[in-house]
């Protein structure tokens, strides 16, 4: 097997060598009745031309060069080439956890610069080098607040996404943390009254999502101050990272549980994606996750290290703040180089393509059909109410190569026929145009069997 | 190294400095040695209840947690501010820098607890091990 | 010291700064297509909401971000340079046609919430890796939503609450040995179980006799890693999962150390009700630096129902799709449907295996192992006699005596071009060296690792100090950890 580099010479020699008269000697351990002796009923060995054709074949069954509208926590943005030249070295790609510092100042560095720029970009003091996705980060950062505060009840937006809601209600169970949920309004944000009422003084943190599921940027301050005033920490979940070129981070939360998918990390069918947790410097020994610092050595030359490991289950074992052991590293490596390439300028200049592609398309949709929650600033994404069930419109749409928003009925049923729909750098006018003109279609027909009924009634 | 006599001590390393109803505890300086440098201390607030003989904080250094254990019952009236910002001083000086101070609860539970002489021998048998 | 043979490439000197230090306003690496929309008035969209400025961001061309990130790279160690004996991490070969096929755009670019009628490509994937690592573990049905070995144990144990809620007691603890991995413990914790150490006996197994007595109709599970920490396959295992099944309780088992197992044994024949895989171990897929992984948890039959929703199905007209109504599900354990580019990656290589790949793969493994413990008995202390696996753990008992430590003996290994073991793990063997090949190194590579030990034990005996100020070699020696801890410094800032 080519993976394997041995001549059977070798493994006479080494046999020999260990005194061992086969190989089945080695597994003696193993009690006789469990030992198979039969080949595993896996595919057959294949040629790596195989290999790569089978996954061509499966490749080409997953709408390869459809266009997309769909968002929702996961965003279809241009990934740099020079993203994987970089990160497909075999010293970044193949390398261990740095926890060998003298050997690692490679990864080591590149997550210290990471932290920096994540610090940057949401306004917090410090921030990990990663954790396994938004979701998860959510419900670490919220388990971080009870441990802050010493309360065990949460309230979370149910404009927070609702897998995210859901990863948060499996987490709290089990710790015993009640959950209780505020609704949004007509603006699609937050209902501040609703919020007055649900947080009092068992309340350890509020999680909102900003922009939110909806797309919709949340009154952060406002919330903010009706959190903390009872003593409650604000956790602010950020799903489309690109938003921090052009909209203000949520500098009054405590804590920021964020996904960095969006910077070069591919969409890949929902993973391995990027979290992160940025906060206050004093919250930083509650704070879970891998954390790189930077010190100096015994000649006074500047270098980096995995610090503040006592958080960590390695140690901790029982008490650590979190159970997490591996990181995104890999992934978080791609969001640095992402970061790095489009900078101070260009991650403004890209978000602001967002914008504007995303504000067309709401525009043009909005002459057709209902587009919800306008009076309020939005990112890149926005929701579109149609008379016709959206799933019958997606369907149509796919007969074009177009993947269409995201219906919300099994989310959020009093929304009737609403779909999520988003805009990137990527989507083109001709591919908005044409989904805007199969949903201006859809309107008309429906309409148009509307009046035939009531012609009849007429008769 | 010489414990002072005027404290006593426990079997986790703590030593206390009784003073009719307030004592000052710390850790001793086997303890400090065994952990290494320590890089952060992690004490009760003020007004924070102790049990004796149950943790009431703990002690780090790079690679290892130690918690504190409790030498006497009380409620906590002082804490150590120095020792957030320069946990160095534990290993520069450990009988010197105290962690907390306490109200005794019952000062008779002293009683029990080590005499220097009797504690330098528990930790040379300690160390023999 | 002797001549040495040097493998791994010598550390680059260069003094490569952070990358804000070669910032400067007006420098772009970036261009974006002029927009075929309107341009929009941030201002009057975004009101207050808008960003007016990003701060200390870098500024940096692209020629800059290639040395910038190349130059880093080569102050790396990487698996493709050489071996890292770290025990149950299992350091294998990262494929490289592993990368190519996750990189197939239609499967690279598949939104998960693109419909199934376009998601049919994805959903094969995840259903051949399943069937494939059903048939591998010897279980009924598998999960592979979770997203690193950790987050596996995490949902295994609330399987295992779900489980015995159902039977109406959800009992209060779990077992755990005490050579057991750190995530073990943590993970226990935040499920709300209390944890009760489980002592090993003098071969370095569970002490059956200790499980005997402590097994009660309070405890829910038994962790149990299988090879253990130690190397060791635990003989007794049908003692160990009787014991456990004739109170009521799991037997999950931490697949860490399943590259001894793979295509020999199953851990689903001898009693494993519940077990999560590292397919950033077993399975090839890559360390990146620390992830990310992927810890997929297969069960028996009657923990099914319980699995985190949606599971994959066959629908009657033969196409895959996900199903969400499950009552008994736990929940969710993250967004989506888990590291799907991971499970790309573990297809690949249980593609180029086939199962007699797979079969050598596991005996070259084990095969490794021992020939390092042959080479390295007697010169480093061994504290268990009983026969290693894919893992041998020795310990600095010898080398204690000259002052010298695992840890020290490790950082001296850097000088000869290699990659630490694991050192002072696990717990129970003091001083220990845990050291792992994996079936990706050949004799020759052996050879150079254990004539390097060899040379190290004998520095111990005639200069001590060589090893006690190592490493030598590298860029940077023996960071300032404590001063990292004492006053964290976590970010760049200006000065």
């Amino acid at each position: 097997m080519r993976y394997l580099p041995k001549s059977p010479a070798d493994r006479e020699a080494i046999l020999k060598a260990i005194g061992a008269r086969s190989i089945d000697d080695l597994f003696a351990p193993i009690p006789a009745e469990y030992r198979l002796n039969r080949d595993l009923k896996v595919p057959r060995q294949m040629a790596e031309s195989e290999i790569v054709d089978w996954f061509r074949e499966r490749s080409r069954e997953n709408g390869d060069g459809y266009a997309t509208f769909l968002g929702a926590g996961a965003y279809y943005h241009y990934r740099p080439v020079i993203i994987d030249s970089l990160i497909s070295r075999g010293e970044f790609l193949t390398a261990y956890t740095p926890y060998q510092a003298e050997i690692s100042q490679g990864t080591l560095q590149s997550i210290f610069e990471f932290q920096s720029m994540i610090c940057e970009l949401t306004g917090m003091e410090v921030a990990n080098a990663s954790m396994y996705d938004g979701s998860t980060a959510a419900a670490e950062a919220v388990m971080m607040a009870v441990r802050l505060t010493g309360r065990r009840s949460v309230v979370v937006a149910r404009s927070l996404h609702p897998e995210y809601r859901e990863v948060l209600a499996t987490y709290a169970f089990h710790q015993g943390m009640p959950v209780t949920t505020t609704g949004f309004t007509d603006n699609g944000r937050v209902d501040l009254k609703e919020l007055e009422r649900s947080v009092d003084q068992n309340t350890a943190c509020v999680l909102i999502q900003s922009p939110n599921f909806f797309g919709t940027i949340e009154d952060v301050a406002a919330v903010a101050e009706i959190a903390q005033k009872k003593g409650a920490m604000l956790v602010v979940s950020v799903a489309e990272a690109v938003s921090l070129g052009l909209v203000e981070p949520p500098r009054p939360a405590d804590i920021i549980a964020m996904e960095a998918q969006s910077f070069g990390v591919p969409l890949g069918f929902g993973g391995p994606y990027c979290g992160v947790i940025a906060t206050r410097e004093k919250y930083v020994r509650q704070m879970p996750g891998r954390l790189v610092g930077q010190t100096t050595d015994r000649n006074g030359k500047r270098g980096f290290v995995l610090t503040l490991a006592t958080r960590e289950q390695h140690i901790r074992r029982e008490k650590a703040t979190s159970n997490i052991c591996t990181n995104q590293a890999l992934v978080a490596l791609m969001a640095n180089v992402f970061m790095t390439i489009y900078g101070k300028v260009g991650l403004r200049e890209l978000a602001k393509q967002n914008l504007a592609k995303a504000a067309y398309a709401a525009q043009q949709f909005g002459k057709h059909a209902k587009v919800l929650f306008s009076g309020t600033p939005r990112f890149n994404e926005f929701v579109v109410q149609t008379s016709e069930d959206p799933y019958a419109i997606n369907s149509r749409l796919l007969g074009h190569k177009i993947v269409g928003g995201l219906p919300l009925k099994k989310f959020y049923p009093e929304l009737g026929n609403a779909a999520l729909w988003c805009c990137t750098e990527m989507s083109t006018r001709t591919i908005i145009d044409t989904a805007v003109g199969l949903v201006a279609e859809s309107e008309r027909s429906v309409k148009s069997a509307k009046e035939a009924d009531v012609e009849e009634v007429a008769r | 190294m010489s414990y002072p006599t005027d404290f006593k001590y426990t079997k986790e390393h703590e030593w206390i400095k009784a003073s009719g109803n307030t004592a000052t505890i710390g850790i001793t300086n086997y303890a400090q040695e065994s952990l290494g440098d320590i890089v952060f201390v992690d004490l009760p607030k003020v007004g924070a209840e102790m049990t004796a003989g149950k943790t009431f904080g703990s002690v780090e250094s790079v690679k290892a947690v130690s918690d504190l254990y409790a030498p006497a019952t009380g409620t906590v009236s002082e804490v150590n501010g120095e020792l957030a910002t320069a946990p160095e001083k534990v290993n520069k000086d450990a009988h010197g820098s105290w962690m907390v101070k306490i109200t005794l609860k019952n000062p008779a539970e002293l009683n029990g607890l080590l005499s220097a002489a009797d504690y330098e021998k528990f930790v040379a048998e300690e160390g023999g091990h | 010291m002797k001549a040495v043979t040097r493998k791994a490439t010598r550390h680059v000197n260069q003094n490569e700064g952070l990358i804000f230090e070669k910032s400067s306003a007006g420098k772009a690496a970036w261009k974006l297509p002029p927009l075929d929309v309107p341009e929009v008035d941030t201002q009057k969209l975004l009101g207050a909401s808008e960003r007016k400025d990003l701060g200390n961001m870098p500024e940096v061309s692209e020629i800059e971000i290639i040395r910038h990130f190349t130059r880093l790279s080569t102050w790396n160690y990487a698996i493709d340079l050489g071996m890292y004996p770290l025990g149950s991490c299992t350091m294998k070969y990262n494929p490289r046609v592993n990368e190519v096929v996750s990189r197939l755009e239609g499967l690279a670019n598949g939104h998960p919430y693109q419909p199934e009628r376009v998601s049919q490509g994805a959903l094969r994937i995840i259903k051949t890796l399943s069937e494939c690592l059903i048939e591998i573990t010897g279980m009924d049905a598998i999960t592979l939503q979770p997203a690193a070995g950790a987050h596996g144990e995490l949902t295994g144990l609330l399987l295992v609450r779900a489980y015995h809620q159902s039977k109406g007691h959800p009992r209060k603890k779990i077992l755990i040995p005490d050579s057991a991995h750190g995530t073990n413990p943590a993970t226990a914790a935040t499920v709300g179980y209390a944890v009760e150490n489980l002592k090993s006996d003098a071969r370095g197994m569970v002490d059956v006799a200790a499980l005997a007595a402590q097994m009660n109709e309070d405890v829910a599970a038994l962790m149990l890693t299988n090879p253990n920490t130690l190397g060791v396959f635990e003989q007794d295992i049908a003692k160990i999962a009787d014991l456990m099944h004739a109170k009521g309780g799991l037997l999950y088992m931490d697949g860490a150390n399943m590259n001894a197992l793979v295509g020999k044994v199953r851990p689903g024949d001898f009693g494993v009700d519940l077990m999560h895989l590292n397919l950033h171990k077993t399975f090839s897929t890559p360390h990146g630096g620390g992830g990310p992984g992927s810890g997929p948890v297969a069960v028996k039959k009657m923990l099914e129902p319980f699995l985190p929703k949606p599971v994959l199905i066959t629908k009657p007209d033969g196409t895959l799709g996900f199903e969400y109504d499950r009552p008994q599900s736990v929940g969710r354990v993250r967004a989506f449907y888990g590291n799907f580019g991971m499970f790309i990656r573990a297809l690949a290589y249980t593609l180029a295996n086939g199962p007699d790949g797979l079969r050598q793969t596991t005996e070259d493994a084990v095969l490794n192992a021992n020939y390092i413990r042959k080479g390295l008995e007697g010169v480093y202390d061994l504290p268990y006699s009983t026969p290693s696996m894919h893992e041998v753990v020795f310990s600095d008992k010898l080398q204690v005596k000259k002052g010298v430590h695992t840890m020290d003996i490790a950082k001296r290994l850097i000088d000869y071009g290699f990659h630490p073991y694991t050192t002072a793990f696990p717990l129970i063997v003091p001083g220990a060296l845990m050291i792992e090949p994996t079936e990706s190194e050949s004799k020759e590579e052996m050879d150079l690792f254990i004539e390097a030990m060899r040379s190290i034990a004998q520095e111990v005996e005639e200069d001590p100090e060589m090893v006690l100020a190592a490493p030598h070699t590298t860029r940077v020696s023996r960071l300032d950890e404590v001063a990292a801890a004492r006053k964290p410094v976590l970010r760049w800032k200006p000065s």
